[in-house]
């Protein structure tokens, strides 16, 4: 049981390992997805490249 | 030309990542196979290979069913995050927030931990193979199914990341050593950039946006990352040097 329950924590630790960071991007994913909704051009796209690189580099500067 | 650059991303991609994977699945089967001998390392190691292609089998099905949309979204989020995890580690690593991965301390951990269970049965031993086999495995295998996500890429995908364990397995047999000379940390970086990439392409097809270049986008992203954390990593190895 032990291992198994250790698999699945490995397995969440494979995508969120801060988790601010994970949150952060999802919350840019969340916004492209409205302006993409609302906007029916490429500005969701900009939204969420320039929304990704600026967490990544946020959550580094605050390490 | 698109298409081939976007195939040799994603073998450049699913290499890579398999063989930064291959390495650490190596470095606890080498130190079970030290400590309790081949036997409980083989079948562990092959059992972790069994479960995998189980899941592959059982699961690959639910994925030609999936919207093709749906799936592109789901795969790109978490493309995303794995890849931005990989690349904020090797990071700090590099600016020495954290310390570096060094398979050789791995080995010896791995090692004295089974000497300190030297009355327990083997099986023990051969679970630590397994789980070691089963979950860098599995990463190889998100890894091959996201980076493959686009019609006619899975096969290249899947071609890099079996070169890769092919190649660990070859080395790790004649050198009966931790592989601790691979670059890990400078590997662990471009395949972050590079998953990361393939994460914001696929996020972003799944959202219905069309890029600009199409498939070469991946390339653009994988530079912008880069970019971006080496504007980082300057400051941080700094301000690191001016704290010691």
């Amino acid at each position: 049981m032990r291992l198994f329950r250790g698999i699945l924590q490995e397995l969440v630790g494979l995508f969120v390992d801060d988790g601010m960071l994970a949150l952060a991007i999802v919350a840019v994913i969340a916004l492209a997805a409205v302006v993409v909704h609302l906007v029916h051009d490429d500005t969701g796209g900009i939204v969420l490249v320039a929304g990704a690189l600026f967490v990544l580099f946020a959550n580094l500067m605050a390490a | 030309m698109i298409a081939t650059t976007a195939a040799s991303t994603a073998i450049l991609a699913s290499f890579l990542s398999a063989l930064v994977e291959a390495v650490e699945a190596l470095t606890i089967v080498l130190s079970v196979a030290t400590v309790r001998g081949w036997k409980p390392a083989g079948l562990g190691a092959f059992a972790g290979i069994a479960t995998l292609a189980l899941t592959v089998v059982l699961l690959g099905p639910f994925l030609d069913r999936a919207p093709s949309h749906a799936l592109q979204l789901a795969i790109g989020v978490l493309l995303l995050l794995f890849g931005v995890r990989w690349l904020r580690k090797a990071s700090l690593r590099a600016a020495g927030v954290i310390p570096l991965h060094d398979e050789t301390a791995v080995f010896a951990a791995e090692t004295a931990a089974l000497r300190s269970h030297a009355r327990r049965l083997d099986w023990l031993a051969g679970l630590a193979a397994y789980k070691a086999m089963l979950l860098e495995g599995l990463e190889v295998v998100f890894v091959v199914i996201a980076v493959g996500a686009a019609p006619g890429m899975l096969v290249p995908a899947s071609i890099g990341a079996a070169a890769a364990c092919a190649l660990v397995a070859v080395l790790g047999i004649a050198v009966r050593q931790p592989l601790s000379r691979v670059p890990e940390n400078a590997l662990k970086f471009s395949v972050g950039a590079m998953l990361s990439a393939f994460g914001l392409f696929w996020t972003g097809e799944g959202l219905g946006v069309s890029w600009p270049g199409a498939d070469l986008a991946i390339l653009a992203f994988a530079a912008l990352l880069v970019m971006v954390a080496a504007l980082a990593i300057v400051p941080l190895r700094r301000t690191r040097q001016v704290s010691l």
